[in-house]
């Protein structure tokens, strides 16, 4: 398989990439280098990494990222409850208080305490489970949400795809998973976790792009209201705007004209659904009127 | 698919592994240049990346140039904000525009050298680099200890050379504690907090299975993110410099500091402070800066702050220090949008003035006035004192974001904003 035809089996399910996407997720694929999206909100990052698991028929595992996340969520924490009904039958089952300070005591303990079975996996462990028949597609999602003490254990994941876990040793891949990371930008992230990635910016897409997946996503819509509502898009991107509008809000948006159903697209019909396609009450109030009749006008011309 | 296919040559099977070499395409010289340039422009590039670059070249036809091209960008370049320069250099290597990207981040515009050379800044540098300038009277040791106390309170504009130079070891002691918030991580604790499970167990468990005492964990706190934004317009140039010296300490001893300098623009200059060498770190830094000394355009630049930076710089309740004396050009009532939207996102919002130092002065200044209303503390910062002073304040910032009251402005209600 080739960049052409991993970007055409990708728009097979629905994906659509540029060029530039399709050589970002080859070379990941084929080096088994983690791959580092970052992109403004709405342009099909997530979205990606559900494609590829479908793709390669393979789970799809999914960390979401958040301030605070720690190991015990991430990637693995000891059943604690299970520990401790092991640890008091145990105790039980020695003969008298001697034994606490016994020869071989703490080390009986540590055995019937940490073994797999008191394992509770959580999603970064599960991805490299050697359990699992083939590679699943690992996503950690919004990384930058997270600090930076998680970034640094990611590090060792990231880099030779093993976790170690102290009580028990360390847990190697045998199946390489596809791993994506996503992050929105909200603070950069450090060198030492891209260097070990792909990276990749996703950018808008270009108008004809983004014309085929509204075509796609929304097939009820009417040629002609398609190429005006993606122009319409395009112009608002061009605007001074606290948010611009994604992907996901260009589809979201043409959805609403298809079910609206209007011959023609036209201010007052933008303008009443203007909270599709901007999230800020500042930014619907700066566009809102005027200006949106213009950039109307001037996504319609022929 | 099978699994062993996929831990093989990778999730893709395919027939034709690697063909050709680096060499195949462009000379293995003028891949090796170009990384090299890229990294000589400032590009995050390590042994790793080249190594990467050249392993990847053998998945692609490196004489189709648009391979070349993507295949360099996937491999080379890991910042957004580094794409112009790669662009760039590779259509200066490679040939032809390089690709015609959507959007394409503007190039910062050309620095003019000869503007940069009337700067107060270079100045001052010039000052530093002369020997003769450097000789001036170093105070004797037991002066020093008295010029010292003159110094706290001696407005910074009207200090010469010499002092300024005291000040500025001076400034180098200060410590800038900035107040700590809750993180969500949890530190080992002994009465308070939850229990920390996992070192209950492996305690019990080092002692042949019982519990002797719980363990505890309790939230760590760590310090906020500090966000400066300096205003180095003309009014300000007297005070600019020994800002500029004291936000190089600042950032040295607190490294999540992001700097911002503006005038008619903004300018981000963290990474330039963070050079340890104050000479050369000012320097690099007035390389950046191309209005030095110019107008001031306050509310315009927050506006470009809040689209381009904002989102990045103040997550994580974020102290935001503001140093200008509110000399707007600019509509007052932008200004105090501007500022609205700024303090939204902030943590804590601090407003140095460097005028308020003065007798009778009151902010009546175009735009200061409506900018007050969202800001959290209004200080000094003209003299050592104030600058102590605003150590303290930082250091007692709550740890809840207090509802922000409408600040009393003390003006006199007839007279008239000009």
């Amino acid at each position: 398989m080739n960049r052409q035809a991993l970007a055409e089996q990708l728009a097979a399910h629905g994906y659509i990439v540029d060029d530039a996407l399709a050589m970002s997720v080859f070379l990941a694929l084929r080096m088994q280098r983690p791959l580092f999206l970052e992109g403004a909100p709405g342009v099909g990052k997530t979205l990606l990494a559900s494609v590829l698991a479908e793709l390669f028929d393979t789970q799809l595992i999914r960390l979401q990222c958040y301030e605070g996340l720690d190991l015990a969520q991430a990637a693995y924490e000891w059943n604690y409850p299970r520990q401790l009904l092991a640890l008091q039958a145990q105790t039980r089952g020695e003969p008298g208080p001697g034994g606490a300070g016994g020869p071989g005591g703490a080390d009986a303990a540590t055995d019937v305490l940490y073994r797999e079975a008191f394992l509770l996996k959580r999603p970064l462990l599960q991805a490299i489970d050697a359990a699992a028949v083939r590679a699943p597609v690992l996503l950690i999602d919004e990384i930058d949400r997270a600090d930076e003490e998680f970034e640094s254990f990611l590090l060792e994941l990231l880099g030779d795809f093993q976790i170690t876990i102290p009580e028990l040793g360390t847990v190697k891949a045998v199946h390489r998973p596809i791993v994506v990371l996503t992050s929105n930008r909200t603070r950069d992230v450090h060198d030492a976790l891209k260097r070990r990635c792909l990276y990749h910016w996703i950018d808008y897409p270009a108008f004809e792009l983004e014309l085929e997946i509204v075509r796609r996503k929304v097939p009820a819509l009417a040629e002609h209201l398609r190429r005006h509502v993606v122009a319409f898009v395009h112009r608002l991107r061009g605007e001074d705007l606290s948010k611009l509008p994604g992907v996901a809000e260009t589809v979201d948006w043409a959805e609403a004209i298809s079910h609206l159903g209007p011959a023609a697209l036209d201010a007052p019909t933008a303008d009443a659904t203007l909270g599709l396609l901007l999230k800020y009450h500042d930014d619907i109030e700066r566009m809102r009127g005027a200006r949106v009749a213009q950039l109307i006008a001037e996504s319609v011309r022929p | 698919m099978t699994g062993a296919a996929m831990t093989g040559a990778g999730p893709i099977p395919d027939g034709d592994g690697p063909t050709a070499g680096p060499t195949a395409g462009a000379p293995l010289r003028d891949l090796v240049e170009f990384t090299r340039a890229l990294r000589d422009r400032g590009l995050p590039i390590g042994i790793d990346h080249g190594a990467l670059f050249a392993q990847a070249l053998a998945y692609v036809d490196p004489l189709v140039r648009r391979d070349l091209y993507l295949v360099a960008r996937a491999t080379l370049v890991s910042r957004r904000d580094d794409l112009a320069v790669f662009d760039e250099l590779f259509a200066r290597f490679f040939g032809g525009p390089a690709a015609p990207r959507p959007q394409a981040t503007p190039l910062a515009p050309r620095h003019d050298r000869s503007e940069f050379f009337k700067t107060a800044l270079v100045a001052y540098m010039a000052e530093r680099v002369d020997p003769s300038a450097r000789e001036v009277e170093v105070p004797e040791h037991h002066k020093a200890a008295s010029g010292h106390e003159l110094l706290q309170h001696k407005d910074f504009a009207a200090c010469t050379p010499a002092e300024l130079e005291a000040i500025a070891r001076a400034m180098r002691e200060l410590r800038l504690d900035v107040a700590l918030r809750r993180s969500r991580r949890r530190v080992r604790s002994r009465r308070k907090g939850q229990l920390d499970l996992r070192r209950i167990v492996r305690d019990a468990a080092r002692r042949g299975g019982r519990v002797l005492a719980l363990a505890r964990g309790r939230p760590k706190l760590r310090r906020r993110p500090l966000v400066v934004l300096a205003d180095i317009s003309g009014s300000m140039e007297l005070y600019a410099r020994i800002v500029l010296q004291f936000l190089h300490g600042v950032t040295q001893r607190y490294l999540r500091t992001e700097t911002f300098v503006f005038g008619t623009r903004l300018t981000r200059i963290t990474s330039q402070l963070q050079i340890r060498q104050i000479d050369a770190a000012l320097d690099h830094a007035g390389r950046a800066i191309v209005d030095f000394a110019g107008g001031t355009r306050i509310a315009e630049c927050l506006h470009a702050f809040d689209r381009r930076y904002a989102r990045r710089v103040l997550g994580r309740g974020a102290v935001v220090l503001i140093i200008s004396d509110g000399w707007e050009t600019g509509d007052p009532a932008q200004l105090g949008a501007e500022m609205r939207r700024l303090a939204a996102r902030a943590h804590r919002v601090v407003w140095l003035n460097p005028l308020l130092g003065r007798k009778g002065y009151s902010p009546q200044a175009r735009g200061m006035a409506s900018a007050l209303v969202h800001v959290d503390d209004f200080l000094p910062i003209h003299d050592l004192q104030s600058l102590h002073e605003l150590a303290a304040a930082l250091a007692r910032i709550p740890r809840r974001k207090s509802a922000r009251q409408p600040r009393h402005v003390h003006a006199p209600k007839a007279e008239v904003q000009r």
